[in-house]
């Protein structure tokens, strides 16, 4: 009934806080290449402090590619959908990298350090392919005498990455950060200290609650993400590990790469147009995408909870009556709302809330109803 | 981690409790704290057949979705309908409030190739080395 794999887990990669994850007795699995925590005293449990009071993530497999020079805003508003010209210092946007057919690269965060310093938030999977990407525009620009003045560096291997989230993760981290944290709005971050050691905190996250997202150098991790553990018992803090990460996301209905959004999706049938700046001049993918704007699109991602019994699982098929309409791409047992809910692409004409569906679970088709999102409202992200 | 004497297991983690020729059915503690939070069981309605080692049923976890395997043959007598509403009590009582199904079984020759306690709690260790 159990698969456990563990010799798979020889090569893989592990972040500076993989010997604390032991000691806290957390269960590791294969993530992208890594050895990552996925719970450590369960999935529903670690959710619900995030929900109510505050919870903190290694995310040290993220990847960081900074891009440097007089022509880094060039580069970027050619790779990227979302206006970098809108970013002043100390703010930082989400954003996705789309190839020339508008099929996305990568989801990413992009990090305005100053007019000529950016950094780039990537996902762990996608670290290396993104990185290549890059340099490969790069150089083809600078074939054509563009971007001379850009350069571009993966700095995944120098950074860790701790994300402190929910209501509480404000007095828990402002105990040991040298900056006034409350000024800091959402998007926006500081270069200060943490426990006496430099790091950027950004006010970020990927769970619709409140939170900051701490990069800091690989030595100095393990030291904060203790200290944070410790300071923030009064308030109940608990590691968290990426089986609530995703559950937590998937009530928001973010995105994650390889699931819901891919090469072969493009950010308008993912629901993310609001990121595509159409008016901001040419970028890679945009004939594509003001195409099949133009055209019309033929899926969309919804959101659905089920009405029947059953949990939906990625690559379940989506049913209308007879005909299949399109696939499931998330989906779980909330623990926030105690539904069964998940995400995937239907035909446009099926997409409107409120319209009922069929999932096929195991070979039987359990309805379920298309409704908005995100699922879980009450989330308190401070604007 | 708990494996009752009285009971019979298999190597998918199931437990049997054999009584007046019926055959309760469950997973035992091993599986519930690997699956970690159990959150839906899908079961078999009463009258329809089950095979020996065949899947008969599905637990989910938060993240996970796993067959149940029939550790023995026969029809379904009994389910445990109160998992429909609380499927967490397989975690917290996976031999007591979390039994799954109850079979009369048609070849009481196919409890000799279970496992002991003993013979179980040998594989786990085997097995999550």
């Amino acid at each position: 009934m159990i698969t456990v794999n563990e010799q798979n887990l020889k090569k893989l990669k592990r972040t500076p806080l993989y010997e604390a994850h032991k000691k806290l007795g957390a269960r590791i699995v294969d993530f992208a290449g890594w050895e990552m925590p996925v719970l450590y005293s369960g999935i529903i449990e670690e959710h619900r402090a995030v929900r109510n009071s505050v919870g903190i993530f290694d995310v040290s497999h993220m990847g960081e590619i900074e891009i440097v020079g007089r022509e880094a805003v060039k580069l970027l508003q050619f790779l990227t959908v979302n206006d970098v010209t809108m970013l002043n210092d100390n703010e930082c946007q989400y954003s996705m990298m789309c190839y020339p057919d508008g099929g996305i690269v990568d989801d990413i965060l992009v990090y305005r350090l100053t007019g000529e310093r950016f950094m780039l938030c990537v996902n762990a999977s996608n670290a290396d392919k993104d990185y290549q990407w890059i340099l490969k525009s790069l150089h083809a620009g600078r074939a054509e005498g563009m971007f001379r003045n850009a350069e571009v560096k993966n700095v995944s291997d120098n950074i860790s990455q701790i994300s402190i989230q929910g209501k509480n993760s404000e007095p828990v981290l402002q105990k040991i950060t040298g900056d006034d944290l409350s000024v800091i709005k959402h998007n926006r971050f500081v270069l200060t200290n943490v426990d006496g050691v430099s790091a950027l905190v950004s006010r970020t996250g990927y769970t619709g609650e409140d939170g900051f997202e701490i990069y800091l150098k690989n030595e100095n991790a393990e030291r904060v993400w203790n200290r944070l553990l410790e300071i923030g018992k009064e308030y109940d803090i608990k590691p968290v590990g990426l089986g609530a990460r995703d559950t937590l996301r998937l009530e928001m209905k973010y995105p994650l790469y390889g699931n819901d959004i891919s090469e072969k999706t493009t950010p308008l049938e993912a629901g993310l147009s609001w990121v595509t700046k159409f008016d901001k001049g040419n970028f890679m993918g945009r004939e594509s995408l003001l195409k099949q704007k133009d055209g019309g699109l033929k899926r969309k991602l919804i959101g659905f909870e089920m009405i029947d019994k059953g949990i939906p699982r990625s690559h379940y098929s989506i049913f209308k009556g007879a005909e299949q309409i399109g696939e499931v791409t998330s989906g779980t047992m909330s623990p926030s709302l105690n539904k069964a809910i998940g995400v995937g692409y239907v035909k446009t004409e099926i997409s409107n809330i409120g319209n009922e569906i069929e999932i096929n679970i195991r070979g039987s088709h359990q309805k379920a109803k298309i409704v908005s999102t995100p699922f879980y409202k009450s989330g308190k992200i401070k604007q | 981690m708990d494996f009752p004497d009285d009971l019979l297991y298999t190597k998918e983690h199931e437990w049997v409790k054999v009584e007046n020729g019926k055959a309760k059915i469950g997973i035992t503690d091993y599986a519930q704290h690997e699956l970690g939070d159990i959150v839906f069981v899908e079961l078999p309605e009463v009258g329809s057949g089950v095979v020996a080692m065949e899947p008969f049923g599905v637990v989910e976890s938060v993240k996970t979705v796993s067959d149940l395997y029939s550790p023995v043959s026969g029809e379904v007598v009994g389910v445990n309908s109160e998992l429909e509403a609380t499927p967490e009590v397989v975690n917290t009582s996976p031999y007591d409030k979390g039994w799954m199904v109850e079979v009369a079984m048609s070849d009481k020759n196919e409890l000799k190739e279970l496992f002991s306690a003993d013979e179980y709690t040998k594989y786990v260790e085997e097995e999550s080395q």
